[in-house]
């Protein structure tokens, strides 16, 4: 074996040994969240209220706003982003406007949350008067979540083939009337796994919503449905702590006796739940699209 | 009349017509929307930063060498205590060491992905890293607390709290970030180059190292880059394990703060308007400052070392 393939080997056991270490701080990060995570995970621990002083604290409010607020933000960005990226994938004609809408864009998704997060609390809580509430979230977590979404529609628009288009502008139908009744249909399956996926990071975000959605979860009435009502779950304007900033506030400032218990069952709730966002991502996306082109 | 009747008819637009206009006009709206609202951020933040010099006349020069942060006090030697400069230096050094320590790591991993064991990599690694990039950063800051500052207390005395916590909870976070998308870029170099070059006799490392990474450099340090700006704009991870003082950084393992800590941990206590608000403010402007940069940056490298196929 001459001096070249020595040193090919060698350079090759290096690499192997830098992925093999890069999969073993991988897997003990996954590994540590469930293993200290999971036992402490029960259906109490889940629908509890969360104890301040007092050990034996669940996650449920905070887990109820998490769904909640990310719901609220997908029903308000979802229309922004699919106008968005269908103007910019079947209308935009490629000049210099463009550029600057793409690289507005790219800007947005690139700041850093809390600087979206101190914007939304600047023109939402303090400006609006909002205050620390799901709307002002809501309206911040859209800021954040608007430009991934927006290139994620836009991927799954541009792999639908141009034949489809002139399918349906050939049968007489109007280009907007193609892109709504041809070319988002065909695109679904793509812009649900999107979707999805932009849930799990919505889901997880925390330093966007610490002075927008607030850092305080006051109690519920689960039995009171009316919106209108401060009470209720529903309520727009009460403050709302998720699950992810519960785990930094506890973290931070928590005086609960049981605190590992609580942020390390909350770490694992929060990993799951984005697990099972990847997963389903792919699931469903995969259903959607075997649904509709099925032929029978 | 019957003529005109149906002249005017000819060159009314067609209900299909103006459903067309309808429709791009709702498209073109939104598109709008998002442009106003990145035009509005960048507005307000620049503005609200912009007053502690315009408003309560600090000067640019002590904010920004200035070492002593405490808004509202003076220095001893009679200037206003409003120097950011020690959170400007830990911000920087938690970005720089993280992406010193990560780039080999990132980069040894994605060869190994694209290059030594495609099939291993597709299979384990791939699904992993997308998995990682995915967890929330309060995840991480939850581990770097519970495992990672008691590590360096016992390893490296001190609280435990500090730069170089900080620098290893970013590490681990950028690092699926980077090797994701040098993936990405050492597959989109073309197979026929390793051919090529195998085919001169180049042994694989060979191909690898003169060939591969070579081609596929711009894409790698667009990879840096942006795992760059990620630590750099990480709030929650870093504030939980760097200690949170405001002091000049003297070694790794003193308490620190970086810029995004003390935003999150002083915004609350201050009052709207006040100088202590408005320096925070400032402070957010620098990041939002460092962010268009990193952005420019990545534009920059894009543009020079696009693969042109």
């Amino acid at each position: 074996m001459n001096r070249s393939q020595k040193q090919s080997r060698f350079a090759i056991a290096v690499l192997k040994g830098i992925a093999g270490f890069v999969v073993l701080i991988l897997a003990f990060l996954i590994g540590y969240i469930f293993i200290t995570g999971l036992p402490n995970i029960n259906w109490r621990f889940l629908t509890a209220p969360a104890k301040a002083f007092s050990s034996g604290g669940g996650i449920g409010i905070q887990l109820f706003n998490s769904f909640y607020l990310l719901i609220l933000a997908m029903l308000i960005s979802l229309p922004i982003a699919l106008g968005a990226s269908i103007y910019l994938n079947e209308y935009a004609k490629d000049n210099w406007f463009t550029a600057m809408i793409r690289t507005s864009i790219e800007i947005l998704s690139s700041l850093p949350s809390v600087v979206v997060g101190l914007f939304g609390f600047l023109l939402f809580v303090v400006h609006y008067k909002f205050g620390f509430s799901i709307i002002s979230g809501a309206l911040t977590l859209t800021i954040f979540n608007l430009p991934l979404l927006t290139r994620n529609i836009e991927e799954s628009l541009a792999t639908v083939p141009d034949d489809q288009r002139q399918g349906g502008l050939g049968l007489g139908l109007s280009k907007y009337e193609t892109i709504i009744h041809i070319v988002v249909p065909a695109a679904l399956p793509g812009i649900i796994s999107g979707i999805i996926l932009c849930s799990g990071r919505v889901f997880g975000e925390a330093a966007a919503l610490i002075y927008t959605a607030g850092q305080s979860a006051p109690a519920l009435d689960f039995g009171d449905w009316n919106p209108f009502n401060i009470d209720s779950p529903l309520s727009p304007l009460r403050p709302a702590e998720t699950l992810a900033v519960h785990i930094w506030k506890i973290n931070s400032e928590g005086i609960m006796p049981d605190l590992t218990k609580v942020s390390s069952g909350s770490a694992a709730v929060l990993v799951l739940a984005i697990l099972i966002f990847n997963l389903s991502a792919r699931y469903i996306g995969r259903k959607v699209f075997e649904k509709m082109t099925s032929m029978d | 009349m019957q003529n005109q009747k149906l002249a005017k008819q000819l060159f009314k637009k067609s209900k299909t017509a103006r459903y067309e206009r309808f429709g791009r006009l709702l498209c073109f709206s939104a598109l709008v929307m998002i442009m106003a609202i990145v035009i509005g951020i960048i507005v307000f933040i620049a503005t609200k930063g912009m007053s502690t010099f315009l408003k309560d006349h600090i000067s640019v020069r002590d904010f920004f060498t200035g070492t002593l942060w405490n808004p509202g006090t003076k220095t001893p030697s009679g200037h206003a205590a409003v120097g950011a400069l020690p959170m400007i230096v830990g911000s920087f050094l938690v970005t720089i060491l993280a992406a010193i320590i990560s780039t080999p790591f990132a980069i040894g991993t994605a060869v190994y992905m694209t290059e030594i064991s495609p099939k291993r990599g597709a299979k384990i690694l791939q699904p992993v890293t997308e998995l990682l990039v995915g967890i929330p950063s309060v995840v991480y800051g939850f581990i770097g607390l519970s495992v990672v500052v008691p590590f360096v207390r016992n390893v490296f005395g001190g609280s435990g709290f500090g730069i170089l916590s900080g620098t290893f909870v970013l590490f681990v976070m950028i690092l699926p970030t980077i090797v994701s998308m040098t993936v990405d870029s050492l597959k989109s170099v073309p197979t026929y180059y390793r051919q090529a070059s195998q085919a001169l006799g180049a042994t694989k490392w060979q191909t690898i190292w003169k060939v591969v990474l070579r081609a596929a450099t711009p894409g790698i340090l667009t990879a840096i880059v942006f795992g760059m700006a990620r630590a750099f704009g990480e709030a929650l991870a870093v504030q939980m394990v760097i200690g949170n003082a405001s002091l000049m950084p003297h070694n790794l393992i003193s308490p620190a703060s970086t810029l995004t800590s003390v935003l999150t941990a002083g915004m609350g206590n201050t009052v709207m308007g006040s100088l202590q608000n408005d320096a925070l403010w400032s402070l957010a402007l620098v990041l939002l400052v460092m962010s268009l940069f990193f952005n420019l940056l990545v534009h920059f490298i894009g543009r020079k070392g696009a693969f042109s196929k």
